[in-house]
């Protein structure tokens, strides 16, 4: 039985996702951190779906579709806004800050 | 301790360790590649628990398409040379971790709620050894879950528009 096991790696790499998104400043590192979380919560839905029918891992085919859209335009963001600001760190990225 | 749980671990641990090298690499390029490192090792989890149409899927789509969108996009700003550290200073790092120490703590109490077992074991693998593996996702995913996976074309569709609107200087 994989269940809780996988249940507890998935767990743990979605901790580090956030960890990384909280830690780092670079917008690129941190969109791949957001990938890493998207994974953790695909591994869970693959454990559940050996228990539960395939729905599980179909639902895993709709959230690659949502990260592949995901990447695409966020991406283009990253691309957008180094344009005028000539940086991916988030810290020099403030226009919003009063 | 059998075979299937050895090498579930000795996939889980690389995960988890390339994970770990992910959210500390200095180059953004070193990130990149240990997250690809991840992506397969959950491949092999996934093949692990017999959902190997997942597992390619994983290959393909993720480790092979979106990673190398990532690398193109470092290679297009010119990020590949690690700079100065981009970790936040020690405030913003012990918030962090202990933000995300918690998440885990609260993460693996949650697996207290996993459901019983609803189908018995070694159901879905053989399904797919009678259907055949790609069958065995396909027919659910043409018969019930056919207007999501229209749906599904559309968010592309916006996905690259919004894309090239985006990216593109000038229209």
């Amino acid at each position: 039985m994989l269940l809780g096991p996988s249940l507890a790696v998935s767990a743990v790499l979605f901790a580090l996702g956030v960890a990384g998104v909280l830690l780092r400043r670079n917008a690129i590192v941190i969109f791949m951190c957001v990938e890493l979380m998207l994974n953790a919560v695909n591994l869970t839905f693959v454990a559940l779906a050996q228990q539960l029918g395939v729905a599980g891992q179909i639902f895993v085919f709709f959230v690659m579709a949502v990260a592949a859209a995901e990447a695409g335009v966020g991406l283009a963001i990253i691309l957008a806004i180094y344009r005028h600001r000539h940086t991916v760190n988030l810290q020099n990225i403030n226009l919003l800050k009063g | 301790m059998d075979g299937t749980l050895i090498i579930f671990w000795a996939f889980a641990g690389l995960a988890v360790v390339s994970a770990l090298s992910c959210i500390t690499r200095r180059s953004p390029v070193a990130s990149a590649l240990w997250l690809v490192v991840t992506l397969f090792s959950l491949a092999a989890l996934f093949v692990l628990l017999d959902a190997q149409f997942i597992a390619v899927l994983q290959v393909l789509v993720y480790a092979g398409a979106i990673m190398v969108l990532f690398l193109f996009v470092i290679m297009l700003l010119n990020l590949g040379r690690p700079g100065p550290t981009d970790l936040k200073g020690p405030v913003g790092l012990g918030v962090g971790v202990l933000l995300a120490g918690l998440l885990l703590v609260q993460l693996l109490a949650l697996r207290q709620a996993a459901p019983g077992l609803a189908l018995a074991p070694g159901a879905v693998a053989r399904a797919a050894a009678e259907q055949g593996m790609v069958p065995a996702v396909a027919r659910p995913l043409f018969g019930a879950y056919l207007v999501p996976f229209e749906i599904t074309s559309i968010l592309l569709l916006a996905a690259i528009v919004g894309a090239v609107v985006l990216a593109k200087r000038k229209l």
